[in-house]
């Protein structure tokens, strides 16, 4: 194996559970930059369904066991803004007035990234051996943008792949709805916004809209299906990793199961 | 007093203003004015971002000495010859406006625009006197003609329409020509002007809020953009300025920092048109000016926040563009709130003025998406304080129990990592195995919220940890 970085993957609920593509880019991507990638196997959850719904308890024991199922690797990256923004923005906050674990979570919150940004800024990453037929527009989910300002690194790495082009997105900065629990518990006022951002992202006319997020994709990829239009979505890392030939989010799987 | 609030309503609130075309084409239009004026001020100013920072520092530094800015203030007030009347609660600062009206023997009372106004609800209580009050910024000269409250804290009005503004001034101005052309913006606001510009001249008593007021020279600013408030405090017998507590800053040095950053945040201009510092009554040699000025400083429950996780509100400015910027705002206009204050600043001080069990789904009702903070002048952590409400709430027990149940059993499976990849395994095995024709639901028991409106993807089959754990890797580079 490589001598690159030992990297633990925080795979993340959604992914592990709906769309385990994302996790196979996610390695590949790392793996070919020369990382050895491990998946630890006392992973579930950060915890964000708890802690923003004021279930300070559970957060904190979710968060614990975070802490400890990712110690001693060098890196710790998940291919979400808004999970690995969980880790490294809101753990630190988390135990702050905790003796005893407030410097471990420091410490895991340094070493934790969003899988894009830890390619590019960490690694150093400028180009990927990616092909992509087709037009593409991306949206910039919430967490990855504002907590840990994920904006140029996907699109410099789209940007270098043959055959795909980049349309931008008006108001690709206005959050998609998702919002974890909100959308349940609002649905009517998150319907009123995703509406909103399929009416932008038809616009584009692209044929493919990308993210970084399972939560804010499998949202608007339910909009936009529900509503007939005609407009696949992915995870932005499956086609960085060349892996854009899997049928998209809410499409048929081809008779496997 | 009765606060008049259907904060607890919140969800229906939002279902009719969603589905209330005026509102949303009012909404629509107002938004990029809003979003693309900040935008541009701040492009246009390099030092911005420094400001925000000194701003922040100056109101940190404010509500530390909360106490000693507060008594250097009324001294200096004192001292000007003006009167400082401290009002616990808003049936309070009610009583004392209708003392300084009644002592006067008031009659019509002129009112320039001010939210501590609306959160004492004084124009009823005036009424209920027998005073009447006489709204002169022309978004609120608009909702008190309509008999509304405002929904936004810097444009009362932007919930309505141009033509239900036609049409309200034709149902009200009936001494006008009918036929008359009122058909554009300009129209609307000479004929405003017109009739008010009579009744600045019938008040007894002009009452004005405060978007600043100063401890060194025991001065209140007020910031507009048509100078109506100058003409509601300078012409009446009385000035009567309304201002909640922190509104203090030590200096004018530090007021005109926050200045700066004010009308920027808020419309995009770079300053506001007027902005007007008043110290005392008018002094002998004065060519205008009030015989009284009275500054009423309302706590109603503001101070208990200061040295709680609630004290960074304080800082507010009361620009707006926390709702300016808001999705949730943007899609349920400000009435949707129930109270005074809508989006994301109310979302924090309702429940902090109101109680949680009022107020609790403001709080709750926001994706996080963090553009109220990055566009907050003065650095306050709406979200994160929009959490801690929800913590309180949840730590009483007064979340929804069907929520609490649901995300009980999430914890308990996602604090067992085996137990979640037995459970997890099965269930999405079984789900992708239903939905693998199609791929995707319509519609899934326990998840109608989501399936109401949208289509749920299906997975694609084992989980990632189980196809992991049997072996599976990606395909490795070429030649690697």
């Amino acid at each position: 194996m490589s001598d690159g970085p030992r990297v633990a993957l925080f795979v993340t609920c959604l992914v592990d559970l709906f769309r385990p593509s994302v996790g196979f880019a996610a390695v590949k991507l790392m793996q070919d930059a020369g990382c050895t990638v491990e998946v630890p196997e006392a992973q579930t959850c950060c915890g964000q369904p708890a802690f923003n719904s004021g279930d300070r308890k559970d957060t904190i024991t979710i968060a614990k066991q975070v802490i400890e199922a990712f110690a001693g690797y060098d890196h710790v990256v998940a291919p979400s803004g808004s999970c690995a923004g969980m880790i490294s923005k809101h753990y630190p906050e988390l135990f702050a007035d905790d003796p005893e674990w407030s410097a471990r979570a420091d410490e895991l919150a340094g070493r934790t990234h969003e899988l894009v940004s830890f390619l590019t800024d960490v690694l150093g990453v400028t180009s990927v051996e990616a092909a992509f037929e087709g037009t593409v527009t991306y949206h910039d989910s919430c967490s990855g943008l504002r907590e840990l300002g994920i904006h140029a690194q996907p699109r410099g790495l789209l940007d270098g792949i043959e055959g795909l082009h980049l349309r931008e997105l008006k108001d690709a900065n206005v959050c998609c709805g998702f919002g974890g629990t909100f959308c349940v518990k609002y649905p009517d006022i998150s319907n009123n916004m995703v509406s909103n951002k399929m009416e932008r992202i038809v616009a584009t006319g692209a044929e493919t809209l990308l993210a970084g997020d399972m939560g804010c994709l499998m949202n608007m990829a339910g909009k936009l299906q529900r509503d007939g239009a005609n407009v696949r979505v992915r995870h932005v890392a499956e086609v960085l990793a060349g892996m854009g030939d899997e049928p998209a989010i809410g499409e048929p799987q081809d008779g496997q199961g | 007093m009765n606060v008049h609030s259907t904060s607890r309503n919140f969800k229906n609130n939002a279902k009719e203003q969603l589905a209330n075309a005026d509102l949303q084409a009012a909404l629509n239009k107002a938004r990029g004015h809003f979003v693309d004026g900040r935008s541009t001020a701040r492009d246009n100013l390099p030092e911005f971002d420094a400001l925000r920072d000194q701003a922040r520092d100056i109101k940190n530094h404010t509500l530390e000495h909360l106490d000693f800015y507060l008594e250097a203030y009324e001294e200096k007030v004192q001292a000007s010859g003006g009167h400082v009347h401290w009002a616990r609660t808003a049936a309070d600062a009610q009583q004392i406006v209708l003392d300084i009206c009644r002592s006067v023997d008031a009659k019509t009372v002129n009112k320039g625009k001010s939210m501590i106004g609306e959160e004492i609800e004084i124009n009823e209580a005036l009424e209920a006197a027998g005073i009447r009050p006489v709204e002169t910024d022309l978004g609120e000269y608009i909702i008190q003609l309509r008999g509304e409250r405002p929904s936004h804290i810097i444009a009362p009005a932007v919930h309505l329409t141009k033509n239900q503004v036609e049409q309200s001034f034709r149902e009200n101005h009936t001494e006008l020509d009918p036929d008359r052309v009122l058909e554009e913006p300009p129209t609307l606001l000479d004929e405003a002007r017109t009739i008010l510009r009579k009744k600045y001249f019938e008040a007894e008593v002009g009452i004005t809020g405060a978007n600043l007021l100063i401890a060194e020279t025991g001065s209140s600013i007020i910031v507009t953009n048509e100078g109506n408030g100058d003409l509601s405090q300078l012409i009446p017998k009385v000035h009567i300025v309304l201002a909640s507590l922190e509104k203090i800053v030590p200096t004018l040095e530090d007021a005109a920092t926050i200045l700066r950053v004010l009308a920027r945040s808020a419309t995009g201009q770079e300053f506001s048109s007027y902005t007007t510092l008043s110290t005392g009554p008018r002094r002998a040699g004065d060519p205008d000016g009030p015989e009284q000025y009275h500054v009423i400083l309302l706590d109603n429950g503001r101070t208990d926040m200061l040295g709680t996780e609630f004290e960074e509100m304080l800082r507010c400015i009361r620009c707006g563009a926390c709702m300016n910027h808001c999705p949730v705002y943007q899609s349920v206009g400000g009435h949707a709130y129930g109270w005074v204050y809508p989006g994301p600043m109310g979302s924090v001080l309702s429940p902090g003025l109101l109680g949680v069990d009022e107020a609790g789904h403001l709080p709750n009702a926001s994706s996080f998406c963090g553009r109220c903070e990055e566009v907050c002048p003065m650095h306050i952590p709406l979200p994160k304080m929009m959490r801690h409400w929800r913590e309180r709430e949840f730590e009483s027990h007064l979340s929804p129990g069907s929520a609490r149940v649901g995300l009980g059993l999430w914890a308990f499976v996602a604090r067992r990592p085996r137990l979640y990849q037995l459970a997890t395994g099965l269930q999405m095995r079984l789900l992708s195995w239903m939905g693998r024709k199609r791929g995707r639901f319509s519609s899934v028991p326990l998840a109608r919220g989501w399936t109401k409106y949208r289509e749920l993807p299906a997975p694609q089959g084992r989980t990632f940890q189980s196809r992991w754990k049997s072996g599976e890797r990606p395909p490795m580079r070429n030649g690697a």
